[in-house]
């Protein structure tokens, strides 16, 4: 079938400002959105810039608007989203050229929050005991591929850029949350502050942009809960 | 010197291996890493099924049947010592993660859970054993998120979408890599005591592959252009279950849960193929199999593929141990595992092959182990050779984290008893030189189409089933495309983001790689693991019970062979 995309493009190299360029794309409805960009990369434009790596929804590299939501490029096919496409930068970044936006505000968000096992007991010999139980308590928020479709789809973090994100929260939470770490206490204080947790407004949107299907808000209400009964 | 950086240690690449290698040093040394991708951008993510490590939590297991299977799963082209060392310190570093973090799947009891495996037994190959140590299937995923997570609280310094292109090895003495910065641009020299290679695969020579869009190779292209020999590179492994046409991978954990494998009669094919452990035989016989069913007209409605059935499994167990794949088959398929089969068929998947080291990562130089000063190398770029000419599952994983932290564990030692050797006088030149032809070329030729060529021809004529005039006809094709790649034009000329560039570079790479692995083929005649010759169809100990060096010497690659390290298993036939 044959698919029309339009793409916003700017190369502050050469651009004095964004612009919107069209293509048209022969593809099959199974093909994923990702395999448009490359066929136009490919054949047509060889300037259009965009990130990707593994093409199945797992690396996280390639977040973009499609239609306006934000998904991820290789895990949407042509067939959902019709013949007609319009795809954008995540919003809330620098565009660095094209598709490809500033990712290291995002990075540094996620290491505010201290997203590593703090523990500083003598490990035993063996594994740590942790029970099916406890494991599943924060099983959901492991999945997060640091792709930002959540953060960028955040009106909160829209409106301040300061916001911690839900990207973030979902990284505190999935620490908090886990019966082996020791820092639940101090994470918790690092989310409670002005730019913390209490900035989300419930809106769901990153949930319903996460490619993973992580349940965002979900996951955010249980650190405001634990936050409000000091209580994990 | 303009861009000029100095750090004792340079990591390439920020996956397992490289992220590894990095906690090793950077606790201890002045470290950098580089990494074309985001550090949790990178392939080992993507892993599914398991890390293999005889914790024995289930069954009764031993280190030594993890090693027994290791071997005879490479069709003994394993080097023993090597594979001794990765089955025993694997339990201590499996532990090491969960020490770290790792949410593995549990038991009952709160202890690491562990299912069946490919290839995998007990008791020296009786029955099936329950030795992957996992995290429902996504444990590649936890694996680098643990180990990045790790990498920030250790403040290491990370170079994020720093592409390197050049290994400044000269004398024998490595000096550092020269790097591109994606997002300007510009280059960067990077002078180092030790740099450790640790850039992945090299799947998308192949059609259908598993591998991401980034897994060109490029370390290993890169030591072999700088005289450097590579090892083992017929030895290219293709994974039964791709999805249908996409190549995207369905985890071999699958039938470790119970799935089963049907042709287009709807017969267990498999149990013809391999009767004692059936469905999950090593990769290369299955793969192998499927290419005698499709032969014999037997590939669903007389096609190139197959089914997985996994519905006996039950919804809620799919869901909990195979939520990813599950994933996968709605999204690409539109199909549901619980309810419906699943279109497989074989995935360019794994390289045994790559850069010669040692035990210690220690890149060689030579068939006498001589190592390159400061150099190492690790993961699936490098060849130790643990995994021989056929990998088994869950030891990628294996290998990536105990040859990632012996090569940082080396390094730290080697860069504090060790001066910076000088860097060449003109650093940058080779890959300034290289840039500027590709971006002042004005030939009809696109990248897109002579990669499209290369994938195409190589899995006709170089990939499950070989043949001495098929791989003669490649090694033709390929110097045609060799050709044709000094008459590409690419389309962006900037500096900023030019990925473009990038992938006409890694173009090149690949073409470099697909060359070794055509003249390796070529040479060897015999069929072993999961090079396999239709015109040699039987393993050949006598004269091929030796590991492959190729490397290019005045432009033509030559070959030549170091014996295998055998300690306690004597080659035997190999039987399933």
């Amino acid at each position: 079938m044959l698919v029309h995309f339009r793409i916003r493009r700017f190369n502050p190299e050469k651009d004095p400002k964004p612009y919107w360029a069209e293509y048209d794309v022969e593809l099959e409805p199974t093909d994923r959105v990702l395999d448009g960009l490359n066929a136009i990369k490919w054949y047509q434009d060889g300037s259009l810039t965009y990130r990707r790596s593994c093409a199945h929804g797992i690396c996280g590299s390639d977040a973009v608007r499609v239609n306006g939501r934000n998904r991820l490029a290789c895990k949407l096919l042509i067939k959902d989203v019709g013949n007609r496409i319009e795809i954008e930068p995540l919003l809330g970044f620098r565009v660095i050229k094209d598709l490809v936006v500033d990712m290291e505000p995002f990075f540094a968000k996620y290491r505010s929050v201290k997203p590593y096992l703090i523990n500083d007991d003598v490990p035993p010999l063996t594994e740590r005991r942790q029970s099916p139980e406890q494991r599943a308590a924060f099983d959901d928020t492991t999945k997060c591929i640091l792709c930002a479709a959540c953060t960028t789809a955040c009106p909160p973090f829209w409106t301040n850029p300061d916001f911690l994100g839900p990207a973030a929260l979902v990284a505190a939470h999935r620490f908090i949350f886990d019966s082996r770490d020791q820092a639940t206490q101090e994470r918790l204080e690092l989310i409670n502050g002005r730019d913390g947790v209490w900035r989300c407004r419930t809106v769901f949107n990153c949930t319903e942009a996460c490619p993973r299907e992580i349940q965002v808000t979900k996951a955010i209400g249980e650190l405001k809960r634990a936050l409000l009964y000091n209580r994990v | 010197m303009t861009m000029y950086h100095k750090y004792d240690a340079v990591v390439v690449g920020a996956g397992g291996a490289g992220l590894m290698a990095a906690l090793q040093l950077s606790r201890r040394v002045p470290t950098a890493v580089l990494s074309k991708l985001y550090p949790t951008r990178s392939h080992t993510g993507t892993a599914q099924g398991g890390i293999g490590a005889a914790l024995g939590n289930l069954e009764e297991d031993h280190w030594e049947w993890h090693a027994f299977d290791t071997v005879k799963g490479g069709d003994y082209l394993s080097d023993q010592d090597a594979v001794d060392l990765m089955c025993r310190e694997a339990i201590d570093t499996v532990y090491e993660l969960e020490h770290d973090g790792l949410p593995f799947s549990r038991t009952p009891d709160g202890r690491i859970d562990q299912r069946p495996f490919g290839g995998h037994t007990r008791d020296f190959g009786k029955a099936p054993v329950k030795r992957a140590c996992y995290a429902a299937d996504r444990t590649g995923h936890m694996i680098l998120q643990t180990l990045y997570q790790q990498c920030i609280k250790n403040q290491v310094n990370f170079f994020n979408e720093y592409q390197v292109l050049d290994i400044l090895v000269e004398d024998n003495i490595c000096r550092g890599v020269v790097a591109v910065d994606i997002a300007s641009g510009e280059l960067h020299t990077f002078h180092a005591k030790a740099v450790i290679l640790a850039t992945g695969g090299f799947g998308r020579i192949y059609r259908i592959t598993s591998n991401a869009l980034s897994n060109t190779g490029d370390s290993v292209a890169q030591v072999l252009r700088r005289g450097l020999p590579l090892e083992d590179m017929e030895f290219y492994q293709f994974h039964p279950t791709g999805i249908y046409k996409m190549g995207i991978l369905i985890t071999e954990a699958a039938r470790g849960e119970g799935a089963i494998l049907l042709n287009g009669k709807g017969e267990r094919f498999m149990q013809r193929y391999a009767p004692t452990l059936v469905d999950l035989a090593p990769r290369d016989m299955v793969s192998r199999a499927m290419y005698d069913e499709i032969r014999a007209g037997r590939g669903v409605n007389g096609r190139d593929y197959f089914y997985l059935d996994v519905r006996h499994l039950g919804r809620e167990r799919i869901n909990e141990k195979l939520p990813d794949i599950t994933d996968f088959v709605k999204t690409y398929l539109g199909l549901d595992p619980a309810k419906d089969l699943i279109p497989i068929q074989p995935t360019a998947h794994y390289a045994m092959g790559g850069i010669p080291t040692d035990l210690d990562a220690r890149v060689l130089v030579d068939t006498s182990n001589t190592p390159v000063i400061g150099l190492y190398a690790a993961g699936e770029c490098a060849c130790v050779s643990v995994h021989g000419a056929n990998r088994l599952g869950t030891n990628s994983l294996v290998d990536i984290i105990v040859f990632g932290r012996r090569a940082g564990k080396h390094a730290v030692e080697f860069v504090r008893g060790a001066e910076f050797a000088p860097l060449p006088p003109q650093p940058q030149d080779r890959v300034r030189e290289e840039l500027a032809r590709l971006l002042s070329g004005t030939g009809r030729e696109t990248v897109a189409g002579l990669r499209q060529t290369l994938q195409n021809e190589m899995w006709d004529l170089a990939s499950i089933v070989r043949v001495g005039d098929g791989l003669k006809q490649m090694k033709e094709r390929l110097a045609d495309l060799r050709d044709r790649y000094s008459r590409v034009t690419l389309g962006d000329r900037g500096r900023s983001f030019n990925t473009e560039l990038l992938e006409a570079v890694e173009f090149g790479y690949l073409l470099d790689l697909a060359e070794t692995i055509v003249v390796s083929a070529l040479a060897r005649e015999e069929s072993r693991g999961a090079h396999f010759r239709e015109d040699f169809p039987q393993r050949d100990d006598a004269r091929w019970l030796r590991h492959t060096f190729i490397r290019r010497v005045n432009g033509n690659l030559e070959l030549s062979y170091k014996p295998v390290t055998i300690t306690r298993f004597q080659p035997q036939e190999r039987k399933y």
